[in-house]
């Protein structure tokens, strides 16, 4: 099982989660530099956070076109497994893999907390860890991380159950209160209708040792492990 | 030519620094704002092509990079620039 690990200019959560494929998971690691041409027999592609390109334009409008990201989006129609952290949802949306965009957070504010998150998908390659409606911890880090989708498209995501993390609180009711940014629905992550494209703004590599807080993470990253090795990819 | 694009963020979407501003100008007493909305201005230099041809094909930039159409409208001028010395 060999993760990857894009990095582009600007990507600074790509050492974060190598260490826990690398040293935490002991699983194969390697990292795709955005101008590589192929995904080096990566089994699941991860698009890390950071602000890739400097974030010009739009957050993730530049890391589109980079050459990298032809050989991911070829690989998700495929059936391969593609997971974006952060900066990394923000690319998958842009390069239209996953619906919807990130805006700036409502408060303004660079957010950089504790967040629970409700898991609402245990069934998906990601998620298989995690018990059913289980509540996780992981934290956020950004500015850009509100949520938005036009109403056909929200509720085509919440008709086909493609919301996998939702904002809540320690109990798991899902209330404005627990939402960080202003994401329609309290939106944290979505998958793609097939199921094998990720994006979430919360940062699981960063609670994946006790040592840093939590080890929820450490679930999404053993289920990548597992059910990379289960996912055929054509 | 030059075309000057200017890139809003789409009526259904929540802006809240066109908010924040516009608090802030009423704030400094500028009370008749009913309404600000925070956008970009982006100016593009073209060479060549006519003035139907550039509409075109600064057309397909806002719609392949400039905007984001899931957030944002996009609408654009183009002038004939004068010769630079």
């Amino acid at each position: 099982m060999r993760f990857g690990v894009v990095v582009f200019p600007g990507t600074w959560s790509d050492r974060d989660c190598g260490w826990v494929i690398d040293q935490v998971l002991g699983q194969e690691l390697t990292y795709l530099w955005h101008k590589d041409t192929d995904l080096k027999g990566c089994d699941c592609v991860i698009l890390p956070g950071g602000f890739a390109y400097g974030d010009y334009l739009r957050t993730g409008a530049i890391a589109r076109f980079a050459p990298i990201m032809e050989q991911v989006g070829d690989f998700a129609d495929r059936g391969g497994l593609v997971w974006g952290i952060c900066n990394g949802f923000q690319v998958l949306c842009e390069a239209g893999l996953l619906p919807g965009a990130l805006i700036r957070n409502a408060s303004l504010e660079f957010r950089c907390e504790w967040t629970n998150l409700l898991v609402e998908r245990t069934d998906l390659p990601f998620t298989s860890k995690c018990g059913d409606r289980e509540v996780i911890r992981v934290p956020i880090a950004h500015g850009e991380g509100s949520y938005f989708a036009d109403p056909a498209t929200l509720s085509r995501l919440e008709q086909r159950g493609q919301v996998v993390f939702r904002y809540c609180d320690s109990r798991g009711r899902v209330v404005p209160a627990a939402n960080p940014n202003g994401s329609m629905h309290n939106i944290a992550g979505i998958v793609n209708a097939r199921g094998n494209v990720l994006g979430m703004m919360p940062h699981p590599e960063r609670c994946s040792e006790a040592e840093l807080g939590g080890t929820d993470g450490l679930k999404l990253f053993r289920s990548a492990a597992e059910g990379a090795l289960k996912v055929l990819v054509s | 030519m030059i075309a000057r694009v200017i890139i809003t963020p789409k009526p259904v979407v929540n802006d809240p620094q066109g908010l924040t501003v516009k608090q802030g100008l009423a704030s400094l007493g500028f009370r008749e704002v009913t309404d600000v909305r925070v956008g970009k201005y982006i100016e593009v230099n073209i060479e060549g092509s006519s003035e139907h041809e550039a509409r075109r094909r600064v057309e397909e930039m806002c719609r392949q990079l400039l905007a984001n159409h899931v957030i944002e409208d996009f609408r654009f001028d183009i002038e004939q620039e004068h010769k630079r010395r």
